[in-house]
């Protein structure tokens, strides 16, 4: 039967002759007469035109890339995409009724588990929007642990996160300061700490790399300076393949971007936030988790659990008002970890700590160049100080089809002339030729 | 009843995993990091790229999707999602952009983006778009920290929201996130009571927040006066854009008088919903609001799109960068599909919405008028005389094939079931579905109870879950070996 007769034949058994007449609740007054949209367009006609529109972006598969700052170029293996594609994955809502969810359910029970993992702490929960609003979330969630109207943040922390942050603190009345780095090592100036570490401060929060790509170092001193209040700890979960875990570093609540393990930068989203914390905060802590249990006949089965935390249960009481999160991703993310495996995924971020240093390197030894700017040990970035303005470097690389390191001197004017330069395991010696060639050419 | 979905024995993939070994001493030697920043051993799962596919693609056979069958979950919006606008969004021009490349290197994303802003705008009567947030209930939070600004802007602190107590559970968290006391009113025959608003409201009230069609799918036909009363008040007027499937080209939350509005264009825009996201939860508002929206706004200066900063009066930044911009050109190609036919789809979606509903009156009860836009609301108390629930209800409709409804919301509503079949659902699926509820009103009491028996797992023991609080494969091992411990110790008392 085609699709008119079946309208015909369902408005005959509402008894209405038009469709209209299912509308007549809708007052006159705020009644409108179409859209003034063009017209409908068909699937060949549509696909063209939408290639032809993006066709003029430069993507970092055409373009080669030094641009990271929270947001990488890695390679994901042609199967994850795969996975994520199925439609049984794809297009199922929230796992409400997990009988006939457990595929969705164990997925996403399995991205806890690496993350927890991965991170070192006991519970995470199945996704935030992305790194900055589980940081503003992690906000929250110490003034609900600590109290305090005040909570302090790393300066070397991307200033947009903080600005999401700082909305983010509003809702609890809190307002969030700085905290120097040390100009010379780039990690945080525990005296600076020391001496704003007040009583009415809630928490800490650092990051390890930080904005800079720096490992924080003095992780030992800043857990004892913080005391009892809330230390939240920011990570790369890809480095945490070779580095210690926040959890071991003694974080109340670790924070982070999984896009580095699986999800494509998309122009910055979407990627997906991760959140975890030890478990004496789980009750305070926001978003979904899965939990295992059996069925009826005692199968091993995955359901939603701690409900009683969400906003469909406990409405304004809630812990977060997030329903919708990253979900999907966090297969992406699952499916990521098990196919790189424990050696894969150690071998993929030795490769980006050896190519940061041997690019650092290499820019070092140009004349006027300084790579990298801070002392301690990074992962894959550095700031790079340059002898031209990096806005006129970045114009001459755009020439040679070449995406420069992001002008960091827009976040931090102390680094006038200076570049948030990236490189990871995507980059072969060849392309950090073109790049030192360019460099050496713009000079 | 010819349904049954898949049961495949699938291990956790760190089952068996082989124990962790510190190697911190053999790496040290690398000499690339201090050993005091090693990490000690890595458990993670060491298996060949067939056995990973396998798992996941057996995971998937036991999950339901939109493509599986008739997903009614009131309120979401479980459409069809055109499979064109995954493949474009899929493309290296769209998941292979860095965020921070130079604006001319991005031109064709700012197009649409700029584009999708102006279509928002157009379909929901308003005059300025935000993208960056990233799901409804961020929508919702950027919503309420716009309106705080907006008062404190004019000089005023106002610390209430009020909504109706049919909200979405997400109006009230949003509101209390930002910092407001929330007052939930009343309803009156389902819809809000006017006279109870007007008692309601103060100059302490920033905003009052209302999904029109509400959560019981009647349309708030008061939203005249209700606006003017918010307004009167000096509150803003939110639309929560859950429900605006509904109304498409029949109206529009900016005639109806909002000043405030957030789309979820994985519901109305069928941006496929991935087992619970991401979405995308762009906001838009009146000119009066504009420039207290996120930054950065996309803006076209002589043919060239660029992102401007420079908004003095802006809340921020609700997320890092642009919003899910993966998402918004799905949701921007379904636009263009539509185009100006997009009443159509609303047509159809409340047309399937009202058919289902005659189709099940005779079956259930439902409380509150007749006529309903895309979604009705149920109520299965009539279960109650043969020793059932809704849950049993909804749990035998796996049985069939069908995903539930929405259960147990409305508060308002006893044993509330909530159903939205959406515009894609043929005739015949909503035949079926209605066949299928009345045979298991039939169904011996017992079979209904005990379900469901098709799919993947029988009944799922949520309390357990909660009581055990097994939340990663680190927290299962810790408790299993506890136990253990424990079972040891007893037999050596």
């Amino acid at each position: 039967m085609q699709r008119t007769e079946c309208s015909a034949l369902m408005m005959s058994v509402l008894g209405i002759a038009s469709v209209e007449e299912l509308f007549e609740d809708i007052p006159k007054k705020v009644r409108t007469s179409g859209l003034k949209l063009p017209d409908r367009v068909e699937e060949a006609d549509l696909a063209r035109a939408l290639r032809d529109m993006l066709a003029s972006n430069k993507p970092v598969t055409e373009w080669l890339s030094f641009l990271g700052a929270g947001v990488y170029f890695h390679h994901i293996p042609a199967a994850v995409r795969s996975i994520v594609s199925r439609s049984e994955f794809l297009t199922s809502y929230t796992p409400y009724q997990s009988e006939v969810s457990q595929g969705m359910l164990q997925a996403l029970f399995e991205y806890q588990s690496f993350i927890a993992e991965l991170t070192g702490v006991d519970v995470v929960n199945s996704s935030m929007y992305d790194a900055s609003t589980a940081l503003g979330e992690g906000v929250l969630m110490s003034h609900r642990i600590s109290g305090g109207t005040r909570f302090l943040s790393s300066k070397a922390v991307n200033p947009e996160k903080l600005s999401v942050a700082r909305l983010y603190a509003k809702g609890a009345n809190m307002e969030v300061a700085t905290v120097d780095y040390d100009e010379n090592s780039g990690t945080v100036d525990l005296d600076d700490l020391a001496s704003k570490m007040t009583d009415d401060v809630s928490g800490f929060y650092f990051e390890t790399p930080n904005v800079f790509g720096v490992f924080e170092t003095c992780w030992k001193e800043i857990r004892e300076i913080v005391g009892e209040k809330t230390l939240i700890i920011g990570a790369n979960p890809l480095a945490l393949a070779i580095v210690r875990s926040p959890g071991e570093m003694g974080a109340d609540i670790v924070i982070g971007d999984a896009q580095v393990l699986g999800v494509p930068m998309n122009l910055g989203g979407p990627s997906i936030g991760v959140f975890g914390c030890r478990a004496d905060h789980i009750r305070k802590m926001p978003g979904r988790l899965i939990g295992m249990t059996e069925d009826a006949e005692g199968t091993r089965s995955f359901c939603m659990t701690l409900q009683t935390r969400e906003q469909h249960i406990r409405r304004s009481r809630a812990t977060s008002n997030i329903c919708t999160n990253q979900a999907l991703l966090a297969v992406a993310v699952a499916a990521h970890l098990a196919l790189l495996g424990r050696e894969g995924l150690r071998t993929v971020a030795m490769k980006n700590l050896v190519n940061m240093k041997s690019l650092s390197s290499e820019i070092d030894s140009l004349d006027g160049y300084t790579a990298p700017v801070f002392g301690a040990p990074h992962f894959n970035e550095f700031v790079m100080r340059s002898p031209v303005s990096i806005d006129r470097l970045n114009e001459i690389l755009r020439k040679e089809k070449i995406h420069g390191g992001y002008a960091i001197g827009e976040w931090f004017p102390e680094l006038k002339d200076c570049a948030l330069v990236t490189t990871t395991e995507m980059h072969t010696s060849n392309d950090h030729r073109r790049f030192i060639e360019a460099l050496r050419v713009s000079k | 009843m010819r349904y049954h979905q898949a049961v495949h024995e699938v291990p956790i993939l760190l089952e068996g995993c082989a124990p962790i070994v510190d190697d911190r001493a053999g790496r040290e030697s690398e000499g690339l990091l201090p050993s005091d920043l090693l990490r000690g051993g890595l458990e993670l799962p060491d298996l060949p790229e067939r056995e990973v596919v396998k798992h996941f693609i057996n995971l998937s056979q036991m999950n339901f999707g939109v493509d599986n069958g008739l997903y009614p979950l009131g309120s979401c919006t479980m459409k069809y999602n055109p499979k064109i606008c995954d493949e474009i969004s899929s493309m290296d021009t769209v998941a292979h952009l860095h965020p921070l490349q130079d604006v001319s290197t991005i031109q064709g994303a700012l197009a649409i983006m700029f584009e999708l802003e102006n279509m928002l705008c157009e379909i929901g009567g308003i005059d300025a778009v935000t993208l960056q947030p990233a799901a409804g209930a961020h929508g919702e939070f950027t919503g309420m920290q716009i309106a705080r600004a907006y008062h404190e802007s004019r000089g005023e602190s106002r610390s209430e929201i009020v909504l109706p107590d049919t909200a979405h559970g997400t109006n009230p968290a949003s509101a209390a996130m930002v910092g407001y006391d929330v007052l939930d009113l009343p309803s009156k025959d389902g819809c809000v009571d006017v006279e109870a608003l007007k008692a309601a409201v103060s100059d302490d009230t920033a905003a009052f927040m209302l999904t029109n069609p509400n959560t019981l799918g009647l349309f708030e036909k008061e939203v005249v006066e209700i606006a003017d009363i918010v307004h009167e008040a000096g509150a803003l007027l939110y639309y929560d854009g859950a429900n605006l499937n509904a109304i498409m080209g029949k109206t529009s939350p900016g005639r109806m008088d909002f000043d405030i509005v957030h789309f979820n264009l994985h519901k109305t825009f069928a941006t496929p919903h991935g087992g619970g996201g991401p979405g995308a939860g762009p906001v838009g508002v009146k000119q009066h609001l504009e420039g207290f929206l996120p930054v950065p706004r996309i803006v076209c200066r002589n043919d060239m799109y660029e992102l401007d900063y420079d908004r003095p009066e802006s809340i921020g930044k609700v997320k890092a960068f642009y919003g899910n911009f993966a998402v918004l050109v799905r949701a921007y190609a379904y636009i263009k599909m539509y185009g100006r036919d997009l009443q159509h789809v609303s047509e159809q979606a409340v047309l399937n919405s009202n058919y289902l509903k005659q189709g099940l009156m005779d079956v259930f009860e439902m409380p509150y008028g007749k006529l309903r836009k895309h979604e009705f609301v149920l109520s299965g108390r009539a279960l109650k005389k043969r020793g059932l629930r809704t849950m049993d209800f909804a749990k035998r409709l796996l049985d069939y094939g069908f995903h539930a409804p929405t259960v147990y919301f409305p508060l308002i509503v006893d044993e509330a079931l909530m159903i939205e079949p959406t515009e894609t659902e043929t005739k015949d699926n909503l035949d079926a579905f209605i066949a299928a509820c009345k045979q298991i009103m039939s169904e011996d009491p017992e079979i209904v109870r005990s379900a469901p028996h098709n799919a993947a797992r029988r009944r799922i023991d949520e309390v357990k879950a909660a009581r055990d609080m097994i939340l990663s494969w680190r927290s299962y091992r810790g408790k299993k070996e506890s136990h253990h411990n424990g079972q040891a110790s007893t037999a050596r008392d």
